[in-house]
């Protein structure tokens, strides 16, 4: 198993703090600048509905290999309020907010492998994969 | 024992212990390129004089008001030591330094109650050093904040580049507040010099999330309002790639890979036109 650091997501510079870190992890990983920029603007997105909708939570950030290619992974979790439907924040432009409604599915849509795990009342997990 | 045991050897061998503190404390080694061997003696004194007032009125609750003095000092000097450049041993050292030479003289003159006594002088000056320490890093967070307050005024340059033609080139990572800033400065600045054109340049940022794109476009939008076109330049290729699979729009506004395709633009768009002076012999 590779490097693997938690960081606190607690306020707006963490989330700084965490683009800063995955982009180490991302250069790494050997991973492209294309696909370097687009794992960190993932982890900006999901780091940011955790800190906005879910109270805070924290970032896992570790390196590992998938298929013998090398891959960044990242797990982004809060014990907030949770999603009810996820479906439906999934939708392009959904948002509960004042946003855009495009961080959840435009996460998705900019890593390599996409998991999210959430219920009322429990809280809000997100994983998302980038490879070489 | 009365506490006042603590408090009666302070005073009685106020000098012999100043003495021995300040030995202990070169000992430890001082920063001399931060701090002279006189201001280290006069601040020595007056926190055993401060201790030894205090420690008479008893010495279990840090909190109470005659402890104030001894707290007001050495916050004062631990805000100052985190700002000239001490380290957190450093500074915590000052406090801790006087166990030594206020354990011996407990040993010589309390007997049989020496032990209990130690162990009353080692809960103070263990919390005490703790109160010192939360203090330094608060003058730290204090520096790191102003930093940051100093960072955001700093990053915000508006520039015109010709009459009519802003530009704000962004450097660094954009969170909420610092695009705001960025964002209300250039549309102030539009108002103030009555700008057709604004060229927001993103050459600088690691980062276009929803977040930052939200602000730009909210600043198009407000800008178009006030009469104003904006232009996005500076767009590389991995961050075009990105904003197309966040699946963000940026509909009519006009964007260029560098600034100065940008100028061109923007020179056309006033009707200026560029001529280079024909050579003339
Ligand atoms: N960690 C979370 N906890 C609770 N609800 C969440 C969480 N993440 C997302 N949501 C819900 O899903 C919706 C869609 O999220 P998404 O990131 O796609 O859009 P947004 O955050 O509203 O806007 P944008 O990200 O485009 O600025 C949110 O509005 C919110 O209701
Ligand atoms: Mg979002």
């Amino acid at each position: 198993m590779g490097k693997r650091e938690t960081f606190p997501l607690k306020q707006e510079t963490d989330i700084v703090l965490i683009r800063q870190r995955v982009r180490k992890y991302a250069e790494e990983a050997k991973l492209g600048i294309v696909s370097q920029t687009k794992i960190v603007t993932a982890a900006s997105e999901i780091a940011r509905n955790a800190l906005i909708y879910g109270g805070g939570g924290e970032c896992v950030v570790e390196a590992c290999s998938r298929d013998g290619r090398s891959a960044v992974y990242l797990c982004i979790s809060d014990s907030g309020a949770g999603i009810a439907d996820i479906d439906r924040a999934m939708v392009d432009g959904y948002t509960s907010g004042s946003g855009l409604g495009l961080g959840l599915s435009g996460a998705k849509r900019l890593v390599d492998a996409f998991a999210i795990d959430s219920a009322p009342g429990q809280g809000t997990r997100v994983e998302l994969w980038k490879w070489r | 024992m009365p506490a006042s045991a603590l408090a009666e050897l302070l005073k009685t061998y106020e000098s012999e212990l100043l003495e021995e503190w300040i030995g202990a404390q070169r000992a430890a080694g001082l920063r001399s390129d931060l701090i002279d061997l006189d201001t280290v003696v006069s601040n020595s004194r007056e926190l055993l004089k401060l201790l030894a007032v205090a420690a008479e009125q008893g010495i279990d609750d840090l909190g109470a008001r005659h402890w104030e003095p001894v707290r007001g000092m050495l916050e004062r000097l631990s805000r100052a030591q985190s700002r000239q450049g001490f380290s957190p041993s450093e500074t915590a050292t000052f406090v801790f330094s006087l166990k030594e030479p206020l354990f011996a003289k407990i040993q010589q003159h309390c007997g049989a109650a020496s032990l209990n006594e130690i162990w009353n002088a080692t809960r103070l000056l263990d919390r005490l050093g703790l109160y010192s320490m939360e203090h330094f890093m608060a003058g730290r967070e204090t520096v790191i904040r102003e930093q940051q307050e100093s960072m955001l005024e700093l990053s915000t340059p508006v520039v015109e580049l010709w009459k009519g033609v802003l530009a704000v080139p962004l450097i660094g990572s954009l969170d909420s507040n610092r695009t705001q800033v960025v964002m209300e400065a250039l549309l102030q600045k539009i108002v103030e010099t009555e700008s057709e054109i604004a060229i927001i340049d993103i050459t600088g940022v690691p980062t276009v999330d929803t977040m930052v794109a939200q602000h730009l476009l909210k600043t198009v939008t407000a800008a178009k309002l006030m009469g104003a076109k904006c232009i996005i330049s500076g767009i590389r290729p991995q961050i075009a790639a990105t904003i197309v699979h966040l699946g963000v729009e940026l509909g009519d506004v006009i964007t260029k890979s560098s600034l100065a395709d940008a100028f061109v633009v923007a020179l056309r768009e006033l009707d200026v036109r560029l001529v280079s002076r024909p050579v003339l012999r």
